[in-house]
């Protein structure tokens, strides 16, 4: 080892793809498992929400509108600067998550093969969630998923890289802009995966990935208008889960409700359905 | 503007047909029990004669059918094979057909909708639901929901008063194909026909407890939505009370799908057939006397074709019978109450208020009853609050769009998203607003087309969950 003293990083937001501070100028001090330093993440803010909201809202016609092949290529994409940076990412998952350096690979493995899963479930989804249906009439009836919108999803509070980009490419993949909020106490490999999606051909805008308080934030995008679907992976606390609810039905959101998630487990489609709609388009058959 | 509509002999259905009793209970665990809250009366809303005093299901009343609903599916249901599960269903969808006419003048009669409606679409579609999700219950694990997926458990279940036995069968017919068992709520002016429904399990010998059919109204809902032994609450209604329901189901375990209210936009481009559209503009707004939630409310047509579209669209309007729902010939029966009534009213008078030019079909009004007219908005604009709300009955509102784009924004500037209409000769601008319509359902070249293969639902404030199809059974079954 030498004795170079070494450059450490200013841990950010990502929002509409770029890197921003939390504009309320707070962060808050991130421990490692062991309780020694190791950054000042940005505590983000309400303003922070919105703007993360308005940037998933703009990127959400390009995304939803890019070819189903071209999402897998981005996904896939990831996964392929992910495994360039494994070092970065074991560090990471080990320091946050008191994982041996062995463990932590293991995961960081998982969390990149997660990403070439879902990559390849881009141009798929439609035939598998879509339908063409036999009406008892003249016409030409089928059915197709479509991406709900802007979603919110509060990411899984112990696992933090395996768990958070399950939550984010089961999302994503259909055509879904999301605006994740991290795990509070293990932002770490969050932001470290924010710097993989900024070079990584995902369109700035389509993940923004805020680190900071749950029960200070989700509730701003529980209750957003421009919301269109929460994700309460990481919210295990049931009152919080109830209020969260209760503001998410100003404006219908869909709902996917905390579960206990084994994320090392297969992860089916569940996820991926819970943030599509389906539509289904009639024409007349005849001269 | 138009000559005078032919004259029409009338040509009244025979309700000879139906035997109404003057009271019904509540139908839990098989058999009808009196309600304990205090009778109330269901009227025929063409006449306003009072049709049989109906029990309300007190909190008491929905706790035995919740408990019913669990002692048959603990007991019974689960332990049905599909096989029979789907046999029994196929017996309600034949049963339906047999007794069609019966239900047909029964619905008419409590609804107020005209005859050829509910004899010509809402039963023949009953039975059609029923017949395909017979089909699905010993094939639940070809429905893509992985190899053995399970069922909820107890549904609770409350519906509209717009297509009254329609919605049970969209309700009723996934839940047991799936395994559940249910507790139905029909809305408080339509009971009738899911009482009758009642007998018809009883004809099919389905065991007792596995629908349950309480009546009541927004009370006797709640209670059932509410109760904390429901593993599952499918609701079709307002926007308003399904965010209610959303929020009294927040934190629990239950599962929940909301089919809710719509602002479809019909959308006329100029090279569309236009005798084709108007028909299917009549179609998409007084179909039901617009009582529909996916009602095509919002016709934008093209700039150029305007003129000419609203022209031959109040001639045609001007054809439409409206009065006896009975009668085979009518067109338009009554409004549904008096209540919707009057919000009709209350929202065309703000579009008189706001600017907007009234336009009312000339057509006489029975004396008693609840009519309204058919009446077309020109001048509209997207601020009005009649392009905006849903009206829920025989009103039109007509803006206009220079190019899709437009056409595309404007649909889309809504918290609804159950349905839309394009109306076009041009094959790829089809394809092309079918993929930009924020909207469940997209009706090209037709409207207000239904089918228990095709899935119905909404984006946005119009709810979440899909009926109809392989889709609708997802909603039925623990694939979370």
């Amino acid at each position: 080892m030498s004795d170079r003293l070494d450059v450490r990083k200013t841990y950010k937001l990502y929002v509409g793809g770029k890197f921003p501070r939390s504009e309320s100028g707070r962060s808050y001090e991130v421990t490692d498992h062991k309780g020694g330093f190791l950054a000042n993440a940005a505590q983000a803010s309400r303003k922070d929400a919105r703007d993360a909201v308005v940037a998933a809202r703009a990127a959400f016609a390009g995304w939803s509108g890019a070819t189903a092949y071209n999402r897998g290529q981005v996904l896939y994409r990831v996964a392929e600067v992910m495994e360039g940076r494994r070092a970065q990412f074991t560090a990471d998952v080990a320091a946050v998550e008191g994982l041996t350096a062995r463990r932590a690979d293991d995961v960081v493995s998982a969390a990149i093969d997660r990403w070439v899963w879902y990559a390849g479930w881009a141009d798929k989804l439609a035939q598998v969630l879509g339908s063409s249906n036999p009406v008892a009439g003249p016409f030409f009836n089928f059915s197709t998923p479509e991406p709900t919108g802007v979603v919110a999803a509060v990411a899984p509070q112990d696992s933090s890289l395996l768990g958070l980009v399950s939550v984010v490419a089961a999302i994503i993949v259909s055509g879904n802009t999301v605006v994740v909020l991290t795990s509070f106490e293990r932002p770490v490999p969050a932001i470290s995966l924010s710097e993989v999606l900024a070079t990584s051909d995902v369109p700035g805008g389509v993940v923004n990935v805020l680190t900071g308080s749950t029960s200070e934030v989700a509730p701003w995008l529980a209750s957003h208008m421009d919301v269109n679907a929460l994700d309460l992976a990481g919210v295990d606390d049931d009152a919080l889960r109830t209020s969260l609810e209760v503001a998410a039905a100003d404006n219908v959101k869909r709902v996917r409700r905390a579960d206990t998630s084994d994320w090392s487990a297969d992860p089916g489609l569940s996820r991926v359905r819970a943030f599509v709609e389906t539509k289904t388009v009639w024409h007349p058959i005849g001269a | 503007m138009s000559p005078a509509p032919f004259e029409y002999a009338p040509a009244p259905e025979s309700r000879a047909v139906v035997d109404i009793a003057s009271s019904y209970g509540l139908f839990i665990d098989g058999e009808f029990v009196d309600g304990n809250g205090p009778a109330f009366k269901t009227v025929n809303p063409a006449t306003e004669e009072v049709l049989a005093d109906i029990s309300e299901a007190s909190a008491e009343d929905v706790d035995r059918a919740v408990a019913a609903a669990r002692r048959a599916y603990t007991k019974v249901w689960s332990k049905t094979s599909g096989k029979d599960r789907a046999k029994y269903l196929f017996r309600i969808a034949r049963l339906v057909q047999e007794r069609s006419r019966e239900l047909a003048v029964l619905e008419t009669l409590d609804n107020g909708k005209p005859i050829k409606e509910s004899r010509d679409v809402d039963i023949p579609l009953v039975a059609a639901y029923f017949f395909y999700y017979a089909g699905w219950a010993d094939k639940l694990s070809h429905a893509g929901f992985g190899p053995d997926p399970k069922p909820l458990g107890v549904a609770a279940q409350v519906i509209p008063w717009n297509f009254p036995l329609l919605m049970l069968a969209w309700k009723i017919a996934p839940a047991l194909a799936a395994g559940n068992t249910v507790v139905l709520k029909p809305a408080e002016t339509t009971p009738l026909t899911a009482l009758l429904f009642a007998d018809i399990c009883r004809q099919a010998d389905l065991p007792p407890g596995v629908v349950n059919i309480v009546t009541g109204a927004g009370e006797a809902g709640r209670a059932l939505v509410e109760h904390p032994d429901v593993d599952k609450i499918a609701f079709t209604g307002s926007t308003a009370v399904g965010k209610a329901i959303a929020r009294s189901a927040a934190g629990t375990r239950k599962r929940l799908t909301l089919e809710l209210g719509g602002k479809a936009a019909n959308i006329v481009f100029d090279d569309a057939p236009i005798d084709q559209t108007v028909e299917g503009i009549v179609s998409g707004i007084f179909f039901n006397q617009g009582h529909v939630c996916c009602a095509g409310s919002r016709l934008l047509v093209q700039e150029s074709v305007a003129d000419e579209v609203v022209e031959r669209l109040k001639r045609r309007l001007t054809t439409l019978r409206l009065g006896d729902p009975m009668d085979k010939n009518t067109d338009i029966g009554a409004i549904n109450s008096a209540e919707q009534l009057a919000r009709i009213r209350a929202l065309t008078d703000v579009g008189d208020t706001e600017g907007a030019q009234r336009w009312t079909a000339p057509c006489d009004l029975p004396a008693h009853g609840f009519w309204f007219a058919p009446t077309v908005f020109t001048n509209v604009t997207q601020s009005h609050r009649i392009a905006r709300e849903e009206i829920f009955g025989p009103v039109l509102s007509v803006l206009t769009f220079r190019t899709p784009d437009e056409a595309v924004a404007k649909a889309n500037n809504t918290p609804y998203g159950l349905s839309a209409g394009v109306w076009t000769e041009k094959g790829s601008l089809i394809l092309r607003m079918a993929s930009e319509l924020r909207a469940g359902v997209v009706w090209a070249n037709t409207f207000n087309q239904f089918d228990p293969t095709s899935p119905f639902g909404g984006y946005k404030e119009s709810g979440f969950g899909r009926e109809g199809g392989r889709h609708g059974l997802a909603a039925y079954l623990d694939v979370a």
